[in-house]
């Protein structure tokens, strides 16, 4: 059986293994999410009703502005978070806030990692890999 | 400083520096001369607030700031927190907030238009923001030098003086990466909004630099606050360039290297109108204005007191404004005017910042009017339909009971 793999530019945090939830849209913690029941509450979002807690979310790019900083902390202290962060391109924002949080993310493909990636799939993150990856396993 | 002879949390700082120059390929520091933090705690919620206050046992020489570091703004305005009906829980937390940054010697300015009121930045200078609105004004507007600095790294640069170089300190991520050709030159406060936000969507990520092309005029302060902050939010961009005006753009060639060709947008009169209407065409009636994000200036407290006099408002009208311009307002009566028709002035907070679910939920507040482009992208997620509009536009509107008239 093959794999699939994808390399990314950078990585940081923990090796991760979970169901993929994708979309070719982009993410911020305050602009999309009601953090408080673990959902995309932006109406226009592709993934608007769904539930990313315990999920790797695969999105095109980090959007908005400052705050997912903090929230990404935030939402790790209560336990209802993302487990991993996977972006086409990462703002700096996303970069600060998995540093403080602890928080898996890779960002930077050659492909759009939003159509390679399954939607549901299972998957593998390992950040801290001398190329940075995730596996479609 | 890593080895933790500068205490605990200078060694924190550092490291987390490192961490976010080495995901993003900073080559060493530079240093920086403000930082400003965003921290509201809705942002930072309970944990993120007991984080700040364990560095408040350290002693005194181990946890002060080492640059000139301000806040964005609050998420109340304690004298009117009745008003918006926020819980005591909110404001609790708000003021273990306000002690914990206060013990690390940050100067609590609780303002994002810091470049309209405390210390706008020199062109060139190097500093460490932390509002996408702010950043993306003083690297615009002034020439000067930041990327988009969340709070911790921007607590982390106040700590150490320094921030990772790499991205808008670096002159070859200045240079435009797409021109926009305008046929329209915007006219109000929402228009400028909404151009931002048509080039924001255009742009779609941060490392794009937008370059703008005829403008007919040179906007004022407050319209480059608006497109800046619309330009931010929707596209996360952190710098542009209006050719002939902004100041590293006196010349296309100045942003463009020679021999390159940009991918070109046209922009005209309808777009700006399209982009506005599609906000606003379900909606019959408003229960909420509100002007905010950016917090309003010294200007629009003007203009929205003189359009509010002889009128009433019957619904809540919110005018937010900083903690700098609010005692001006008040001295020259501009405060009491907007009050005399029903608004309320609300300072140093932002809506959007202010547990904006919640106050909605406790007020019913669903339809929200507003002529900031930028408050209209962020609130959908917080369970609002939100209506961009002209500021008189929605004086009209709050005057009427809600209903608009369009």
């Amino acid at each position: 059986m093959s794999t699939k793999i994808f390399y990314a530019a950078a990585g940081m945090g923990r090796k991760v293994r979970a169901q993929a939830l994708v979309a070719s849209d982009g993410f911020s913690a305050r602009y999309d999410l009601d953090r408080l029941r673990g959902v995309f509450s932006r109406p226009e979002h592709k993934l608007a009703g769904e539930s990313y807690n315990g999920r790797v979310l695969v999105l095109d790019a980090a959007k908005g502005g400052v705050a997912t900083a903090w929230m990404l902390y935030e939402m790790t202290a209560r336990g209802v978070m993302p487990a991993a962060l996977v972006l086409n391109r990462a703002n700096p924002i996303m970069v600060q806030g998995a540093a403080l949080a602890d928080f898996t993310m890779i960002s930077g493909f050659d492909v759009d990692i939003t159509k390679a990636i399954p939607n549901g799939a299972e998957v593998e993150i390992d950040p801290a890999a001398v190329r940075p990856y995730i596996r479609v396993l | 400083m890593r080895a933790g002879e500068c205490g605990p949390l200078r060694q924190w700082a550092i490291e987390h520096q490192i961490r976010v120059g080495d995901y993003l390929v900073a080559e060493d520091f530079v240093a920086v001369v403000q930082a400003h933090i965003m921290a509201d705690t809705e942002s930072l919620g309970v944990a993120g607030v007991e984080w700040l206050e364990h560095w408040d046992a350290l002693p005194r020489d181990r946890r002060l700031v080492r640059i000139p570091t301000i806040t964005d703004p609050r998420g109340t305005d304690f004298a009117q927190a009745a008003r918006l009906k926020q819980q005591p829980w909110m404001l609790d937390l708000e003021r273990r907030a306000i002690a914990a940054f206060e013990a690390l010697g940050v100067l609590m300015t609780n303002t994002c238009i810091n470049y309209q009121t405390t210390m706008p930045p020199v062109r060139g200078e190097h500093v460490a923001y932390g509002d996408t609105g702010v950043v993306i004004y003083a690297n615009s507007v002034c020439g000067a030098r930041s990327n988009f600095e969340g709070g911790p790294s921007a607590l982390s640069a106040g700590m150490t003086g320094r921030t990772p170089r790499y991205g808008y300190h670096l002159d070859a991520h200045r240079q435009a990466t797409l021109l926009v050709e305008l046929s329209a030159t915007p006219r109000e406060l929402n228009d400028w909004g909404a151009l931002g936000g048509i080039v924001g969507r255009l742009a779609g990520d941060y490392w794009q630099v937008p370059a703008l092309i005829g403008l007919e005029r040179i906007p004022n302060s407050d319209e480059m606050k608006h497109f800046g902050a619309a330009l931010a939010s929707f596209g996360s961009v952190a710098l542009f360039h209006m050719i002939g005006v902004t100041p590293e753009a006196m010349r296309i060639d100045d942003i463009v290297p020679a021999g390159q060709t940009l991918k070109t947008h046209d922009i005209g009169a309808a777009d700006i109108r399209a982009f506005q209407v599609q906000y606003v065409k379900d909606i019959a009636a408003v229960d909420v204005v509100v002007f905010s994000a950016p917090q309003l200036s010294l200007v629009e407290m003007q203009m929205l007191a003189g359009m509010l006099d002889g009128r009433r408002a019957r619904i809540p009208l919110f005018a937010v404004t900083s903690p700098q311009v609010k005692p001006d307002a008040d001295r020259m009566g501009l405060t009491a005017r907007i009050e005399a028709a029903g608004g309320v002035v609300l300072s140093g907070m932002c809506f959007y910042q202010s547990y904006a679910r919640e106050i909605a939920e406790a007020n019913g507040w669903k339809r929200l009017a507003t002529n900031s482009a930028k408050l209209t992208n962020i609130l959908g997620g917080y369970g609002y339909r939100p209506a961009l509009l002209s500021m008189e536009q929605c004086v009209a509107a709050a005057c009427a009971g809600g209903k608009l008239n369009r």
